[in-house]
């Protein structure tokens, strides 16, 4: 692939992620934000392929898309009334909004571009990382890798345990 | 037109601090508190691409490893949040958050 290429498609994916990101924010519509959302996580898991994370770009696309975005369609469908509202939000604070987002975006911009002195070295992670994370978990990030499984077990029947529809004390009475 | 042409760790910073910008947008502004929740998926999202980005540029694992451990606490933050917020709805009737102004039942 020559140079040309991988910069054009690199700023494609950029345009797909952050237009789709900005219609997140800014449509009024919940469900249409849901679905750009959608953009959103495939183009941040084309990015992850250009940093050559391959694994992790796959982890995103069923991770976000497969569990995080479904959840989200899941608590829209649940929390409005299709039939009677039509699904709209209201904004509030627009203008202090729009300050941090203007300030956020252009002093980070200003310090990664013109203050940091980033740590970066001549090598690069290059090829699959599969193998390596492999390792890596299995050495030394071990003791994570088992307490993220537990907060999972912890995160799974503490949603069921909210979400269920009557609770006992409740029905007690 | 140097710095438009050869894809360099400037060009993923700067991505992910405009998803960061339009995340902390999101959480601000919207009332919904389910599009709040879509604004901290692209807060995490754009912490991932720095962290990974660093791990490029530095021939490293270890922002490969934290970010899959972002994702996984990613996921079980949205399973909780959910949860909260059919609590909510189901307590007031609504999800908008600024009429979510008691705590009692």
């Amino acid at each position: 692939m020559t140079s040309t290429t991988y910069t054009v498609i690199f700023y494609l994916f950029a345009a797909i992620t952050v237009f789709s990101a900005a219609f997140v924010v800014f449509s009024r519509n919940v469900i249409y934000s849901a679905f750009s959302l959608l953009f959103t996580f495939f183009g941040v898991a084309a990015l992850y392929v250009f940093l050559s994370a391959d694994f992790i770009a796959v982890t995103q696309i069923v991770v976000y898309v497969g569990g995080i975005l479904v959840l989200l369609l899941f608590g829209v469908m649940f929390t409005n009334r299709i039939m009677m509202t039509d699904l709209k939000t209201d904004v509030l604070n627009i203008v202090p909004g729009i300050l941090i987002l203007v300030a956020t975006i252009g002093g980070l911009g200003y310090i990664f571009l013109n203050r940091a002195d980033w740590f970066v070295t001549s090598e690069r992670l290059q090829g699959s990382v599969v193998e390596r994370i492999g390792f890596e978990t299995m050495s030394r990030y071990v003791l994570p890798f088992e307490m993220a499984s537990i907060l999972l077990l912890l995160a799974l029947i503490g949603a069921a345990f909210l979400a269920r529809f009557d609770k006992p004390g409740k029905s007690e009475q | 037109m140097e710095f438009l042409t050869t894809i360099g760790l400037d060009h993923f910073l700067i991505i992910s601090a405009i998803l960061f910008g339009f995340g902390l947008f999101a959480v601000v502004t919207r009332k919904n508190a389910i599009v709040v929740l879509m604004g901290v998926e692209l807060i995490l999202n754009a912490a991932n691409i720095n962290l990974l980005a660093f791990s490029k540029y530095n021939g490293g694992m270890e922002g490969v490893m934290f970010s899959l451990f972002v994702i996984v606490l990613a996921a079980a933050e949205a399973a909780i949040a959910l949860a909260i917020v059919i609590n909510i709805y189901k307590t007031f009737n609504t999800v908008d958050l600024p009429s979510v102004d008691s705590m009692k039942e």
